[in-house]
């Protein structure tokens, strides 16, 4: 058992393929209440996305294996049976998908798929599922919904079947939800919009919220807390606060440098990591970062052999670096920060 | 900036038809770029925004004469290429490169890296002093990939390297001009600013003149001395970097730099946004007169009625708008009024 609404604890995924195994997720712990925010960011390849699909079982049965465990509202996940998970789908937790065209059904339309979902998981009539459908479609603000429930999703256009979608995943009244980059197709208008439809959602619905992105704007504008992966792991985990104004992992600090930004003045160049991200087939030894890390050669040759914990430095901020504390702040202050703001 | 342009777009056009049934009757038109004009000049970078349908990707390709316009004028390098033959242009391409926004599909998957930045040298037929491998590897190293990697084909590299081999490909020829595609938009976070400083790298070094066409306005604000703002085919606001950012005249360019997440989230209260109803309209069958019109919270009357055209406000800073924002008090034209004193024109 567990206090919170959604605890992960240890959570592995791993894939065996021909060229070895693939650690996509590798011992990540996390943990979320009803009405907050998680924000997952990482990049390509960093885990952020299969680690939602795990948490709604979508890679049990297949060749993932997984262990560790999931425990939403007092019920463990991992063991369950996939069918038990698959009642739970829809009803208590479903997902946001990233290119709403193709997560639709082109053969039917968006009405019918909204109302399928909705049947599944209560006995009511076509035609009171039909009114919900409806209902659920203005809702998200979709004009003439009663109409626009028997349109196709073709007929929609990308802000619109994003809508479409955000109102299928909230059929049932989940208590979780995760949107895996809900608007990383969209334009920066539409975006904006869809922004704003899921902060007052959420208010609403009081759910859960995982947010998974690459996108550090986005992340800031609805997290209260932030994970962020590397190479299938969590290397550093605290409230935005935290993140935002006392990053203590090099990675961290990399992602806030490689980013322009428009509310700072344009600086003379971006502070990029140096190399690219891993391969999963083959992660560094030790820590997963070394090789891109600017700060490697301080931690006394341990980067390269050992695996650092992901240690609390303070209030629940946890980090994952072999760097001491105080050297890490040090780091920040002097070497980062006044780089990060110079005009 | 008075010294000549070495690029000069003048009304440029492309309507791609729209046809119906067996016989292809065209029943209408898609008006991907309807009359925008603006000057490059030599050693600056013009960026050029727009959300998606807005046209600019399609003005790149007209520019590079990778379609052909419909309509208008490019004048490079004090060529008219508009209508030049292919045979004319060839020698002219040389100064004039592309660099694509997909570095998956944009390299031959069968060649090696030798061959694909090698091309342009054969292509061309430009004699090089030690061979064009050597000429080949120079490259490779200046774009920071290492030369020994001639022989590897793009599938061994990672994203950020295959945007490195087509930067390489486009700088082969000593280009004046470099037209870049959304140059970062396929990377991740950490590798975009790599290949943007990169990019202003090389502009340094070889003394390049960057179009550069992208959706983030963050990456925009960074790399441009000038912006370009396009909506529906039409340019809407064109300024210098400060101004736009600092004191855009448009509402839309101040509903998109509004929409934009900033990465802080003691930000996230107090900020005041616009926030912009709907989609953009389809270019098929775009609004008449001012085609922001359907989403502008300012529009009154003219605006459906009189297309505003696109006028010098301040120095440098051209609108198309009949109600701008930040204009100077003492609008220079009949249009340049300010917000409070606009009469609504009926």
């Amino acid at each position: 058992m567990s206090d919170n609404f959604l605890d992960v604890k240890n959570l592995k995924v791993h894939f065996p393929t021909d060229d070895g195994l693939v650690k996509s997720v590798d011992g990540l712990s996390f943990a979320l209440d009803r009405g907050k925010t998680l924000g997952i960011v990482g990049e390509s390849g960093s885990g952020k996305s299969v680690t939602s699909l795990s948490v709604l079982g979508l890679h049990k049965g297949g060749r993932a294996k997984i262990s560790g465990e999931i425990w939403l509202d007092g019920e463990e996940l991992v063991s369950a049976t996939p069918e038990h998970v698959r009642r739970l789908r829809g009803k208590k937790m479903a997902m946001i998908f990233q290119d709403p065209l193709s997560a639709m059904h082109p053969y039917f339309t968006v009405g019918a798929q909204i109302i399928e979902a909705y049947r599944i998981h209560n006995k009511v009539t076509k035609k009171v599922a039909r009114k919900h459908a409806a209902d659920l479609l203005g809702r998200v603000g979709i004009p003439q919904p009663d109409r626009r429930v028997d349109s196709y999703p073709h007929e929609f256009s990308g802000g619109m079947r994003q809508r479409a979608m955000i109102a299928m995943a909230l059929s049932c009244d989940p208590e979780l939800l995760i949107a895996d980059e809900p608007t990383t197709a969209l334009d920066v208008t539409v975006q904006a919009q869809i922004l704003d439809l899921m902060r007052d959602l959420q208010r609403d619905f009081n759910a859960a919220l995982i947010i998974i992105t690459h996108d550090l704007g986005v992340v800031a504008e609805l997290s209260d807390d932030i994970l962020v992966m590397y190479g299938g792991k969590a290397i550093e985990y605290g409230s935005a606060e935290d993140i935002f104004e006392r990053p203590e992992h090099p990675y961290t600090w990399g992602l806030l440098g490689s980013m322009p930004r428009l509310d700072r003045e344009p600086t003379e160049r971006l502070l990029p990591i140096k190399g690219s991200p891993p391969s999963l087939i083959n992660v560094p030894a030790g820590c997963a970062f070394h090789p891109r890390c600017a700060f490697e050669g301080r931690t006394g040759g341990k980067a390269g052999t050992e695996v650092p914990e992901l240690a609390e430095t303070e209030g629940g901020h946890l980090v994952r670096c072999h760097l001491p504390r105080e050297e890490r702040r040090a780091i920040w202050a002097n070497e980062i920060k006044p780089n990060l703001e110079s005009a | 900036m008075t010294a000549e342009p070495l690029l000069s777009v003048q009304g440029l056009e492309k309507h791609f038809p729209v046809t119906k049934g067996l016989l292809q009757r065209q029943v209408g038109a898609v008006k991907a770029v309807d009359g925008v004009s603006f000057d490059v000049f030599k050693g600056e970078t013009l960026g050029l925004v727009g959300e998606s349908g807005c046209g600019k990707t399609t003005t790149g390709r007209l520019i590079t004469r990778l379609i052909e316009p419909t309509g208008g004028k490019v004048v490079f390098d004090g060529h008219d290429i508009t209508h030049m033959s292919q045979g004319r242009i060839r020698p002219l391409r040389r100064e004039m490169q592309m660099i694509f926004q997909d570095p998956y599909s944009s390299l031959n998957p069968r060649h090696t890296v030798g061959a694909i930045v090698g091309a342009p040298f054969k292509i061309q037929g430009v004699q090089t002093e030690h061979g064009i491998k050597k000429a080949v590897q120079d490259i490779l190293a200046l774009v920071g990939l290492n030369p020994e990697h001639y022989n590897r084909y793009p599938h061994e590299f990672s994203g950020g390297q295959r945007q490195r081999i087509g930067i390489a490909r486009t700088l082969a020829l000593k280009p004046k001009l470099i037209i870049a595609d959304e140059p970062v938009s396929a990377l991740d976070v950490s590798i975009q600013a790599q290949v943007v400083n990169l990019l202003e790298d090389l502009q340094s070094e070889l003394d390049l003149t960057y179009v550069v066409i992208a959706h983030d306005l963050s990456v925009v604000r960074h790399i441009s001395d000038r912006v370009a703002v396009m909506y529906l085919g039409k340019l809407v606001e064109l300024a210098d970097r400060k101004a736009l950012y600092e004191t855009p005249m448009h509402p839309y360019t101040n509903a998109l730099l509004s929409a934009v997440p900033i990465p802080d989230p003691k930000r996230r209260q107090g900020r005041e946004r616009i926030r912009l109803q709907g989609d953009v309209p389809s270019p098929l069958n775009p609004p008449p007169a001012c085609r922001f019109h359907t989403r502008c919270w300012k529009a009154q009357e003219i605006c459906k009625v009189e297309e505003p055209p696109l006028l010098q406000l301040a120095p440098g800073h051209q609108v198309a708008c009949h109600f701008p924002e930040n204009a100077p008090a003492a609008g220079g034209t009949a249009e340049g009024t300010t917000e409070a004193a606009a009469p609504a024109q009926t």
